[in-house]
């Protein structure tokens, strides 16, 4: 297979699985056996107790997504494969962030926070831990206004989707 | 064991063990006949060949930790090849699994790439259903081995047994028809075609599609070539039949793939040693390719017309719809495609020189017309599987068994083996060579145990002939570490298994040995010696477009 970085774009796709021992295995061994990129990936039960949804971010030219739902859709545990290429949909991923809040910065930080309806979940004496929402490109500007304060700790859950429904 | 018997199961491979005692003594009380191998591996490649001989399900049993990482090697073979075995290993107590314990491995986290699925049963109310799944997984759409790991406690508790009639799996449904908006496509691509080309490949084998193909090729009068896994898919004594395509194919085949306008493939998965040198394939053709694996379509050449379906059922639907169509003029319209091909096949035959010393070549066309293209025959991997390919004729299905996919040395025997014991009435023969067969020699005690007469012709250059081979033309004839001149006396080896030994080592030798191999009813080896430095041609350097063929 021709890995053309080139036109490597992002893609978001949806797995409905199994929810048993491991599915993620199948999943991540297929990633990796295969020379497939994931960027992200998130897995949560669904509605159904039995049932475990797995969003994952990938990379890649149209001719490996092509490639990466078909092997998808050709695991056991794999019940269906969505693509979110080219339909529209909600795609929200939480980071906390421990920043260092310096006397002179707090208020910075303070309306930062409130710019981006991000909250505070801790206070320490030197750092605020916040928590934001949002898409891939909000969580990045707002860690790049953060940076210059002092970033101690970033955790970011990876992206999670769903379609839009019609309107 | 009840759940075995209601899936046909006659036969299972296996070598013993503590995690399998239990198994072991059950079985022991059914009808179902177990043959003991000398390794797990030769175990599933038994099976392999048992598969693909009977076109059932094979069926192995080996124990926990070492008994588990042996079947590896033959799952993955199997694996690449689409063949339906279920492999039941043995597994420590449920209570030890994580600790290390004696003889303990997670064979499911290891053979999960290498199986279409696999499982560790946790419940014994589990149980039956997953040995059912199992079966119906690895027979089902595009085969393969299923693995289950069956911890100790859990089969030494009994359970109430209750028979399950059907298996549904809400993740897996097999596409077997084709989509009929395709197929009238097909057709008039046919119709406009001036020189078409059928590939196929073992997935007409499995899918049980050569009379279809055979009649398909014939109504539309377009040659047909093959990958090494299609071969006896297609009767060879066709005239419209090209021989194999690929590293080591025909010059007409791969002539006329490149020439070609229109590539019909089916059941194939278009291999590296398929392809050669990926984007100078078939360039000027349309392809169709019908496949049941949607990943095997667009994976490594684009295709034009994909049609995900069985080759069986598709085929009869296309050859419906052309019954349809008015085919008057086609021999006309062939005569020009068609001659070009003869002429191919008359200027640059497959070929080699016989002198004083006996030729690989010369014994594999003596065991040809000796069992008069009527045997099994079974390969182990390297110069001897493609003399085998080229010069074995056959002209039926499941009668060509070779570890294509993943190459894997000491495959032949022991899947002879199992093809044996899968047809009792058929010769059964290894076409080996001196390097692979010591891979799994310890077979022949499962052979004479068992009183399997299957057939082993050596072909003794005393090298690792294929690598040989590449160093002689690559690197420049250094034959780095593939001289074997100390190998054993095979006639004594086989002797001291308890089979018979015989040797060739001039022309006017063979048919005999091979005579005198095929009049006795017990395990044989034939040992002949042939030109140490014998070249398989035609030959494509690995990555160059297949027309550019080193003809010897």
């Amino acid at each position: 297979m021709v890995n053309n970085i080139t036109n490597a774009t992002k893609h978001t796709l949806s797995l409905l699985v199994d929810n048993e021992p491991g599915v993620l295995a199948r999943i991540s061994g297929l990633f990796s056996g295969r020379g497939f990129n994931i960027e992200s990936l998130c897995v949560a039960e669904t509605m159904e107790p039995n049932v475990s949804r797995i969003t994952l971010v990938t990379k890649g030219d149209m001719h490996i997504l092509e490639q990466i739902k078909k092997q998808l859709n050709k695991v056991i545990n794999v019940i269906k494969v969505l693509d979110f290429s080219g339909i529209p949909f909600v795609q929200r991923e939480l980071a906390m962030i421990k920043v260092h809040a310096k006397p002179e910065n707090r208020a910075e930080i303070l309306r930062m926070v409130d710019i981006f309806r991000s909250r505070v979940v801790d206070v320490g004496a030197e750092y605020y831990t916040v928590e934001l929402t949002g898409d891939e490109d909000k969580i990045a500007a707002f860690l790049e206004l953060l940076r210059p304060m002092g970033i101690k700790e970033v955790t970011r859950t990876g992206a999670i989707a769903l379609a839009r429904e019609k309107k | 064991m009840k759940v075995l018997q209601e899936e046909g199961v006659d036969t299972i491979f296996g070598f013993p063990g503590g995690a399998v005692l239990d198994i072991y003594d059950a079985l022991v009380k059914t009808d179902i006949k177990h043959i003991l191998v000398r390794h797990e591996q030769g175990a599933v490649h038994a099976a392999d060949g048992y598969a693909r001989a009977s076109a059932k399900v094979g069926v192995c049993i080996v124990t926990s930790g070492p008994g588990a990482t042996n079947t590896v090697t033959g799952l993955a073979s199997a694996y690449m090849d689409s063949i339906p075995i279920v492999v039941l290993t043995g597994q420590v107590n449920t209570s030890l699994i994580g600790n290390d314990a004696f003889q303990e491995v997670d064979i499911v986290g290891i053979t999960r790439p290498c199986t279409k699925h696999n499982y560790l049963v946790k419940r014994v109310e589990d149980l039956a259903r997953i040995i059912k799944e199992a079966f119906f997984i690895a027979r089902s759409g595009r085969p393969g081995p299923v693995l289950v790991d069956l911890p100790k406690d859990l089969i030494q508790t009994t359970t109430e047994y209750k028979s399950i009639k059907d298996v549904h799996l809400r993740s897996y449904n097999p596409t077997y028809q084709p989509s009929m908006k395709q197929l009238p496509r097909v057709v008039s691509l046919i119709k406009k075609a001036r020189k078409p080309l059928i590939f196929a490949g073992g997935g007409v084998i499995l899918s049980g599609a050569s009379r279809e193909l055979k009649q398909f090729a014939n109504k539309i009068q377009t040659p047909v070539t093959a990958s090494l896994m299609g071969l006896g898919c297609f009767p060879a004594s066709d005239p419209l039949w090209l021989g194999m395509i690929g590293m080591h194919g025909t010059y007409r085949a791969n002539m006329s793939s490149a020439e070609c306008d229109l590539m019909i493939a089916i059941g194939v998965r278009f291999d590296d040693r398929v392809t050669g040198k990926i984007d100078t394939f078939a360039p000027n053709a349309k392809i169709v390719h019908i496949d049941i694996d949607p990943t095997s379509i667009s994976k490594n050449v684009p295709v034009d017309t994909p049609i995900v379906g069985d080759c069986k059922i598709t085929l009869k639907k296309l050859i419906e719809l052309l019954a349809a169509e008015d085919w008057k003029d086609l021999k006309k319209i062939r005569k020009p495609w068609l001659d070009q091909i003869v002429e191919w096949k008359s200027t640059r035959p497959l070929a080699y020189e016989q002198k004083d010393i006996i030729k690989p070549q010369f014994v594999v066309e003596k065991i040809f017309e000796i069992t008069k293209g009527e045997a099994i025959i079974t390969t182990e991997v390297g110069q001897n599987q493609m003399w085998a390919a080229q010069y074995y004729h056959f002209d039926r299905p499941n009668s060509f068994i070779t570890s294509g996919g993943l190459g894997c040395m000491g495959f032949g025997l022991p899947a002879a083996i199992g093809a044996q014991v899968a047809c009792p009435d058929r010769t059964v023969v290894d076409i080996a060579g001196d390097g692979s067969i010591q891979m799994n020699i310890q077979e022949m005690a499962t052979a004479v145990q068992f009183g399997l007469p299957v057939k082993i012709a050596i072909l003794n250059n005393r090298y690792l002939g294929m690598v040989r081979q590449w160093q002689e033309l690559f690197y420049q004839r250094c034959y780095a570490c593939t001289d074997m001149a100390d190998a054993p006396d095979f006639v004594k080896l086989a002797e001291a298994f308890g089979a018979v030994g015989l040797r060739a080592t001039r022309p006017d030798e063979v048919a005999r040995v091979i005579k005198k191999a095929l009049s006795v009813n017990k395990p044989v080896i034939m040992d002949f010696h042939v030109e140490r430095e014998e070249g398989v041609y035609p030959m494509v350097p690995a990555g160059a477009p297949i027309t550019e063929m080193l003809l010897v």
